[in-house]
């Protein structure tokens, strides 16, 4: 809250209480117009954005300024019907455009974009700085539209907002299933006989009114953070598209309401930047904590992983000491697995103390001891690492020397029925290419009479 | 009898003189050829032979220069559902969300009207279609999670669940482990049972013979086209193995360049 100081303390509290009392009846209407922009921008975006096409929106809110400005010119008037579509009409002429030249030309998709956003912008600034030249009343405020402002929005200007969002979400939702489609497998929706050409012109339709309808609001520049940001935020969230698409429009809902609201604590603050500023935030929220494809989870997972590997490969070793034994002595101290098993001390330490916690060793004086359920893990990991050293030698045709390191490492993700797979496919292995005997849980029994004579000290402490 | 019936109705599949292009480079020229029904047909030839994009042409997917093609005797629009394709898995973004049972469903979209939703007859074809192909357990897995046999497998699923009576596939065996291939042999087995015609584009020279029954030799023209028995000839592989006609190919693309075809009389 400490940022809010930015802004003349004594009313703040106070605009900020009358704005959510909705002393000015205005405010609501302005608030719901731009949580149903927040979401029908967000939706329609979501399928620029599969389709990958993300940056058709940002051309086409470009291209929309020029009609504006011929609309206000023309008509000398803010009628939102009038600007619309003039709106509508100039950013159809950029869809057209863009879509044209590289179908019929040689210059390509990216290229055709960046030209005739740019030229319709150009053509868009050079009109309104020809309109504050003249002599009309009403042109102050048409500026507004580059960066929105939504306290500057009129009723009717909600009222139009209202219509055309509601017609975009109402669209999306009943053509859900064949919008899915075509942004998957065009071709596929084509051989099946869709008019594919169709939706994509509905599509572009609804992306094109969206657009025009957001100007006041969040401005000519901007307008693509509002399409594109929220559904590359949810696309973190969730793998279903319809849940993707709701958590999208959530996000460009909230980010309307925070953004709408500044606009009217402070005035002079245009709300697009405030509406993109809010979302990124809520992106990088994302980013970071989704529950699954965050960057915190899956910076943890990547830890538990190395975790775990530290922990087999100290159980693979002391089942090879164990085997070098010949299964007769089950004590072995720290110098003894380093001398197989290259790892720092402090590392090795703190891995054997989970490994106790775990149940699966034991310490004592003489040094550490695989417990039974140790050691039944450490044979299946051996068990896993030349079965699979046997399956590159004689399937993959590695040679012995080749195999190791690799077995080192599919060791530790193998599944039960991966490794049943590879028994099947390998029938006869009773020895991996170095010629070491491939254990089995079976012979894990066997080894444990050995393991019991040896082990008097069962009451030995965990490790720590 | 039945022979004769098949006899009598026309071919799942006519080409005559097709002719493609890519800019101004021709990819094909006037191909014509025609299929028996009921048969497993692979479409083989080299590298940018035009394998693929003579199905896409065939499917109008891209633009054709001239000919004519006709399924079961008829244009394309009048028989499309009849008609399944199988799209070449490289083509399709396999990070889409969406699951395994969603995109089958697919298959059924060629059926409804603009305004209807997969119903439950249609979900139990899908059901049927997956049960076929060994992938019900997969049914909530994301497309994205799935193996390369098991995304060739969800797109003949959904081919499946076309119900239709030719399939046109790219390159199913590309890229699959043992088993799909074992599986996808099974369906065709299954489907030829059924009468169904199934035209692939096979790149692997050892198994055509095997699994198919016809071949339709292709290098940017037809070579051959017949029965396995007939046209797998030493001579025929030369031939669509040995490169390129270098004064076909030169002179059908001077002529597009010069629009030739535009300038000279229709005949």
């Amino acid at each position: 809250m400490d940022g809010f100081t930015l802004f003349p303390p004594p009313s703040f509290w106070d605009n900020w209480l009358s704005f959510w009392r909705f002393e000015d009846i205005n405010v609501l209407w302005v608030l719901m117009g731009s949580i149903l922009l927040g979401m029908s921008a967000s939706v329609i975006g979501g399928f620029a954005f599969l389709r990958k096409r993300s940056l058709i929106g940002d051309a086409l809110a470009h291209a929309a300024l020029p009609g504006v400005m011929m609309a206000f010119l023309l008509f000398q008037t803010r009628d939102p019907l009038i600007i619309f579509i003039g709106a509508l009409c100039s950013s159809f002429i950029g869809f057209f455009l863009i879509d044209w030249l590289p179908k019929n030309t040689k210059i390509k998709a990216d290229t055709a974009l960046a030209i005739t956003l740019s030229f319709f912008f150009a053509i868009g600034l050079m009109l309104l700085s020809y309109i504050q030249g003249l002599e009309v009343s009403n042109k102050s405020g048409l500026d507004n539209i580059l960066f929105g402002q939504a306290a500057a929005m009129t009723e009717e200007d909600i009222q139009l907002l209202t219509y055309v969002t509601l017609f975009t979400l109402i669209t999306v939702v009943l053509f859900f299933q064949k919008f899915r489609l075509i942004a998957f497998n065009q071709d596929f929706a084509r051989t099946i006989g869709m008019a594919v050409h169709r939706y994509e012109l509905l599509l572009a339709l609804l992306i094109v009114m969206s657009v025009v309808v957001g100007l006041q609001l969040v401005g000519v520049v901007l307008m693509a953070a509002i399409l594109l940001t929220p559904i590359a935020a949810a696309r973190f969230w969730s793998n279903q598209l319809s849940h993707i698409l709701i958590i999208a429009s959530m996000l460009g809902a909230l980010s309307a309401i925070i953004s709408t609201q500044l606009s009217y604590l402070a005035p002079a603050m245009p709300t697009g930047p405030w509406m993109v500023v809010s979302l990124s935030v809520l992106f990088i929220l994302s980013l970071l904590f989704a529950p699954k494809k965050g960057l915190v989870k899956r910076y943890f997972e990547f830890q538990a992983l190395r975790q775990q590997v530290a922990e087999e490969n100290i159980l693979r070793t002391l089942y090879k000491l164990l085997e070098r034994k010949e299964f007769m002595h089950n004590h072995f101290t720290q110098a003894d697995i380093q001398s197989f098993r290259n790892m720092p001390s402090s590392c090795l330490q703190s891995t054997l103390k989970q490994l106790g916690k775990k149940g699966l060793i034991k310490a004592s004086t003489q040094g550490v001891q695989l417990t039974q359920s140790g050691l039944e893990r450490a044979t299946q990991l051996t068990r896993r690492h030349r079965l699979w050293e046997n399956y590159l030698n004689q399937q993959a045709k590695l040679l012995p020397e080749q195999v190791h390191q690799q077995a080192e490492r599919i060791e530790h993700i193998l599944t039960d029925a991966q490794e049943a797979q590879l028994q099947r496919e390998l029938s006869n292995s009773q020895s991996d290419p170095h010629g070491n005997a491939i254990p089995t849980t079976h012979k894990a029994d066997k080894t444990q009479d050995a393991i019991s004579s040896t082990s008097n000290t069962r009451g030995g402490e965990n490790f720590d | 009898m039945k022979k004769t019936a098949t006899q009598n109705s026309p071919p799942p599949l006519m080409v005559s003189n097709l002719s493609m292009r890519y800019h101004h480079k021709p990819v094909l020229t006037d191909v014509s050829f025609q299929i028996p029904e009921g048969k497993t047909i692979a479409i083989v030839g080299p590298n940018g032979a035009g394998k693929s994009t003579l199905l896409k042409g065939i499917m109008g997917l891209e633009p054709t220069m001239g000919g004519e093609i006709c399924f079961f005797g008829k244009p394309l629009t009048h028989k499309r559902l009849a008609i399944a394709y199988v799209p070449q898995r490289e083509e399709i973004d396999w990070d889409f969300p969406i699951n395994v049972f969603d995109v089958v469903l697919m298959g059924r979209h060629g059926q409804l009207k603009l305004w209807q939703r997969p119903s439950k007859i249609d979900k139990d074809i899908a059901k049927q279609a997956l049960n076929d192909l060994n992938m019900w357990d997969f049914k909530d897995r994301q497309i994205s999670e799935l193996s390369g046999g098991q995304q060739q497998r969800v797109f003949l699923a959904r081919a499946l669940a076309q119900k239709a009576r030719l399939y046109l596939m790219d390159e199913p065996f590309s890229g699959v482990d043992v088993s799909t291939e074992k599986a996808i042999i099974e369906l065709f087995k299954k489907l030829k049972r059924q009468g169904k015609t199934i035209v692939c584009v096979h790149h692997d020279l050892n198994t055509v013979g095997e699994y198919f029954d016809w071949i339709i030799f292709i290098n940017a023209r037809l070579v051959a086209a017949g029965p396995v028995e007939t046209v797998l000839t030493k001579d025929n592989l030369n031939k669509t193995y040995g490169g390129r006609l270098s004064l076909l190919n030169d002179l059908t693309e001077k002529m597009y360049r010069t629009q030739l075809n535009k300038a000279h009389d229709t005949d």
